[in-house]
């Protein structure tokens, strides 16, 4: 399949597939880290997580339309308004979901699978009785129109590149906060051994709730960061739902380490296999490689050693 | 009144008895023409619901994947239905004539190699058995072997469900793409699309899920039933005691491959066609439910699940579009929340005890020990 490409032009298409896998690496990190928070820490598998990612791409999309309105001025920086917000209305959403929905079913993982799956029902059709059921897109600011052009064949787009840089800084700021700080200190503690947390004085059900808050608001803030590459509707969360839990999975359930390494993997080899195959052709047997491993090596890439 | 079988006792046989009335005698005689073709059309799904009762109620395995194999049923039943419509004499405005309409669309030339088997028809039988239990088999042994189960298992039969649909949708020259296979004429010369198939298609289809029933009433009353309970409640215990849980596990996991499968191939006749939306999560997921709200651990309770969610879905869907899907989730999380038995522990908590009661009153003699048999019988968990 390589025959009919010079090296040169085969260069250029792996750096142009790798640039394009980049983008959907950070829109999957997003999305993935917020489910490794909720799912590889806490345990609960929250199936509406896309409907969280698309609050936070709706968010945004109300958010472009009230400063192109009344703020036109201010337009260049909505987008850091936007993800502010974002944040703010899926986690508190997800804290909201914690306290009625998800803390009474901790011991219950299945459950809570189901459950979250009815949720993720009734978020779809309140989206398409709110916002309609089609798909809307945001417009850019104008800074963030066009490409750069790296050689003459190569060129990246700048809201490619500003969604990457957006995805670096918020994977460092989660590490910081859940390994550097107070409060990530307590999930983990949590996370390890709840009872003993309890015992030394860790209020483990609000750690509980400010967690899977915390990872709702981490969907949200992809959701914004999605509407930068596609448009939004009240579906889309469902197409991603499978994908991110693969990548959770394939990478170490309680691992974020390795949640970013089979991101990364999945998505370059998807993106890589796009320009070759057919779309659904890469997409499948990407994620039947990812089966097959996870087959074998169940406990995925990464592992953390916990004595049980 | 005639013995049980030794599989049943005689709350089963009522039960197994309550079923038939209501799909032989009560459906057909009360619904037109249409409403029983939709209620056969639900049983097909009762057949997964049965086979998730003893996966996921019995077996302790949620299996999120069963869209797949109930596809893998229906397409094997449509492969053959549709080499059966496409004779040379039917096919011959195409560029090649004798090969499905779809595939000549696709400009294919030639009938792809897996469809050659699905020209016979006990082959088709076989093979829709078959096939999915083989998969079931590969699947079951590389996990349960490994001991993955619970969560990452269902994680991954939906990725399984999920990879087939898009495969299915992709390659649309071998499988008919997104509107499936379609324009399904007769049954080895039967037209099946007339009223009067469908009716005997219902009864078929009626029959055959009592047949399921009892099935796995036999396998839960066996043995193999009591160390499935066991491993669900304590899968340690069972491995120390010297069995091989994994091969349980693998067992109940390819029985309800199996059911689902016979189910994808009913479904195929009755309705008639056989798409990508019924392998997929969502409809994968929608069983789970049927399973949950009829409750996980009664077999019947799968059955009146089924159709109680569908009729929902269709006379809601039918007035109210928008409030379906609230209404599905809703129901969802109700479920979970608040009936985690569903239906079955519903009648077991309030109606059964009321019964109960009243046969009490009836008999004359309160120290008759059958009675007391029957009451604590009644009073025990479903399992």
């Amino acid at each position: 399949m390589f025959g009919e490409y010079s090296l040169g032009d085969l260069g250029s298409i792996f750096a142009m597939q790798g640039f394009a896998g980049l983008i959907l690496f950070s829109v999957y990190l997003l999305m993935a880290l917020g489910l490794a928070i909720i799912f590889g820490q806490m345990g609960v598998i929250n199936m509406a997580h896309g409907e969280f990612m698309i609050l936070g791409a709706y968010v945004t999309w109300l958010t472009s339309v009230f400063f192109a309105e009344h703020l036109p001025a201010l337009f260049g920086i909505y987008f850091f308004v936007a993800m502010a917000l974002a944040f703010c209305a899926s986690g508190l959403l997800g804290m909201l979901v914690e306290w009625a929905l998800i803390r009474r079913l901790y011991k219950r993982p299945l459950d809570t699978l189901l459950a979250t799956w009815g949720l993720s029902l009734i978020l779809q059709q309140v989206y398409r009785s709110v916002f309609g059921p089609r798909e809307v897109g945001v417009t850019l600011p104008d800074w963030m129109m066009g490409s750069l052009p790296v050689t003459d064949i190569i060129e990246v787009q700048i809201n490619g590149l500003f969604v990457i840089g957006l995805t670096t800084l918020i994977t460092v700021a989660v590490f910081f906060m859940i390994f550097r700080s107070r409060f990530g200190q307590q999930i983990r503690a949590v996370v390890q051994n709840r009872q003993m947390a309890g015992a030394v004085g860790i209020d483990t059900e609000k750690v509980d709730r400010l967690t899977f808050g915390l990872g709702c608001g981490i969907a949200g803030v992809a959701g914004s960061a999605f509407t930068m590459i596609g448009s939004t509707g009240p579906t889309a969360g469902q197409l991603y739902i499978v994908d991110t839990f693969l990548i959770v999975v394939f990478g170490g359930a309680a691992s974020l380490f390795g949640t970013i390494a089979s991101a990364f993997s999945i998505s370059q080899t998807q993106s890589t296999l796009e320009f070759f195959l057919s779309g659904s052709m890469a997409k499948v047997i990407t994620l039947l490689t990812v089966v097959a491993i996870l087959m074998v090596r169940p406990q995925g890439l990464f592992t953390l050693k916990v004595r049980r | 009144m005639t013995r049980a079988p030794s599989f049943m006792d005689r709350k089963d046989l009522l039960a197994l008895a309550a079923v038939a009335a209501l799909l032989l005698i009560v459906f057909p005689l009360a619904l037109d023409g249409f409403r029983l073709n939709l209620v056969g059309k639900y049983l097909t799904y009762a057949f997964v619901a049965v086979g998730l009762v003893m996966c996921w109620g019995y077996g302790g395995i949620l299996s999120l994947g069963q869209g797949l194999f109930f596809g893998l049923g229906g397409y094997g039943m449509a492969m053959y239905l549709k080499l059966e419509a496409s004779s040379v004499e039917n096919t011959k405005i195409q560029s090649t004539p004798g090969i499905p309409d779809f595939m000549d669309w696709n400009q294919l030339t030639e009938l792809p190699w897996f469809w050659h088997p699905f020209h016979s028809f006990p082959l088709t039988l076989i093979l829709i058995v078959l096939v999915p239990a083989a998969f079931a088999l590969l699947i079951g042994s590389a996990m349960f072997k490994r001991r993955v189960s619970g969560v990452y298992f269902a994680i991954i039969t939906q990725a399984l469900a999920a990879i087939a649909t898009i495969l299915i949708i992709g390659q649309q020259g071998y499988t008919g793409g997104v509107n499936g296979i379609t324009d399904l004429r007769t049954l080895m010369g039967w037209d099946i699309r007339t009223d009067s198939a469908k009716f005997i298609l219902y009864f078929v289809n009626a029959i055959l899920l009592m047949g399921v029933i009892c099935c796995a009433l036999f396998v839960r009353s066996s043995k193999l039933g009591r160390i499935l309970v066991a491993m669900r409640e304590k899968e340690d215990r069972v491995r120390f005691s010297g069995y091989s849980v994994a091969n349980f596990q693998i067992f109940v996991f390819c029985l309800g491959a199996v059911f689902a499968a016979i189910g994808g191939a009913m479904f195929t006749l009755q309705v008639g066609f056989m798409s990508p939306s019924l392998v997929g999560i969502v409809p994968s997921i929608e069983m789970v439910i049927f399973t949950a709200v009829g409750g996980r651990l009664s077999i019947f309770g799968a059955v009146y699940g089924t159709l109680l969610v569908n009729f929902a879905k269709t006379s809601l869907s039918e007035s109210f579009p928008e409030l379906w899907l609230l209404g599905l989730g809703g129901l969802f999380i109700a479920v979970v929340l608040f009936f985690p038995n569903g239906l079955a522990g519903i009648w077991r908590d309030y109606v059964q005890p009321s019964i109960d009661r009243v046969f009490r009153l009836r008999s004359k003699d309160p120290t008759d020990p059958g009675q007391n048999v029957a009451k604590q019988a009644a009073s025990m968990p479903a399992e």
